[in-house]
């Protein structure tokens, strides 16, 4: 089929578990655009949903760390967080491990993948899912890229990455929705825990919406280190979305710096039919 | 410095009902198959966060370790300010990567 639905989120683990900490309006607001996104995804009618999440060593340490993997199983099970502090039940998780295999086949054409028959969620999926799948009625291929153990998988391969994903889902039968989790900037789990850099966001997300390729494989770590945290290392998500929606255009429904979350919370997502009616062409991976 | 074997087992532990188990009844067991020098071990054992932190210790693990021992997350957050006020900045892993960029910071 094609490619239905392409966004972002965030998945910060006091969305869910500090929810109570937070100011009422600040979280209600943002409940509301996760709800919004929810809506968007369910009227694009996609049968299946591909999470391009941040890890957190939940899964992948750095005896064996993948640039990329992708899930490959029936089921999954999360949060792997004790599901008091991050404030979200434990359950199993459908998936489904045909579709995964050919996506998988598809996207190693021009990538190299780990595959993963087990995978334990952690907040990067849970939180999200959480919101946007409430009833885990959709199955979900979990996508990692490496944002947590230097050295980084490379943005411009983050990017390419997407692209191969968009090829893999414009390829397969299946109605595919696909969303990129993670914060922009934020220094998550230090003593720098809350501060988030608005500014530098703010035009991180202004490349993102335009879709500007160049623009967004243009940080070195060094730079995000410096203005945006390690956290800001989990912009390698967005730029997946942004390769797998190339041509297209996208709008940031939500975005507002919640410290206690620590992180600006963002909701945000592409115009698939404003221009990427052809599926963008890779012009690295090969 | 032996950081990996630090943040090995911390990952261990984060996911492992088993080693948490073993941990928790013999934590000097827990940690026989790691190899930690005596200041590891300790900061392991007490636990002390604010070592840990200094030492190196990735947030997004050392964060999971703090809510096993049922440390608020502010408690957390603070451990880690007392500890580098104590031990010093950060020694090892991410935290230390250089930050000679030009700042661009937000209001």
């Amino acid at each position: 089929m094609t490619l239905v639905y392409a966004g972002v989120c965030s998945h910060a683990p006091g969305i869910t578990g500090r929810a109570e900490l937070a100011d009422p309006v600040d979280h209600d607001a943002l409940r509301a655009a996760f709800d919004a996104m929810r809506h968007r995804i369910e009227a694009s009618r996609a049968e299946a949903l591909i999470v391009v999440a941040a890890e957190h060593f939940a899964n992948f340490f750095m005896n064996n760390m993948p640039a990329f993997a992708i899930g490959m199983a029936d089921s999954y099970e999360g949060p792997i967080e004790d599901p008091d502090w991050l404030g979200i039940k434990r359950r199993t998780v459908t998936g489904c491990r045909a579709l995964s295999e050919r996506i998988i086949t598809s996207v190693m054409e021009t990538h190299d993948v780990a595959y993963a028959e087990e995978w334990r969620f952690d907040h990067g999926i849970s939180v999200p899912l959480h919101f946007l799948t409430p009833r885990y009625d959709l199955p979900i291929i979990p996508v990692n890229v490496n944002c947590q153990g230097p050295p980084l998988t490379p943005l411009h391969r983050a990017r390419s990455f997407g692209e191969a994903l968009r090829r893999a889902a414009d390829a397969v039968p299946e109605r595919i929705a696909l969303i990129g989790t993670g914060g922009i900037s934020h220094w998550p789990a230090t003593p720098d825990s809350g501060r988030i850099n608005e500014a530098w966001d703010r035009d991180f997300l202004n490349h993102w919406t335009r879709n500007d390729r160049d623009a967004l494989v243009d940080y070195t770590d060094q730079e995000v280190y410096t203005n945006a945290g390690q956290g800001g290392f989990e912009i390698r998500t967005f730029v997946a979305v942004s390769g797998a929606a190339a041509g297209s255009t996208g709008t940031v429904h939500f975005y507002r710096p919640i410290p206690i979350f620590a992180v600006g919370c963002t909701v945000a997502d592409y115009d698939l039919c404003d221009g990427a009616s052809e599926p963008p062409n890779s012009t690295e991976a090969r | 410095m032996t950081l990996y074997a630090v943040q090995k087992f911390l990952y261990e532990i984060n996911r492992d009902c088993e080693v948490q188990a073993m941990y928790t009844s013999d934590r000097s067991a827990a940690l026989a198959g790691y190899d930690l020098d005596d200041e590891e071990h300790a900061a392991l054992t007490d636990p002390d966060i604010g070592k840990l932190y200094v030492l190196g210790v990735n947030g997004q693990i050392l964060m999971h370790f703090a809510a096993f021992h049922r440390i608020e997350w502010n408690d957390y957050l603070q451990r880690m300010r007392d500890g580098v006020q104590e031990y010093g900045p950060v020694r090892a892993g991410v935290y230390t990567l250089n930050e000679d960029h030009p700042r661009k910071e937000g209001s």
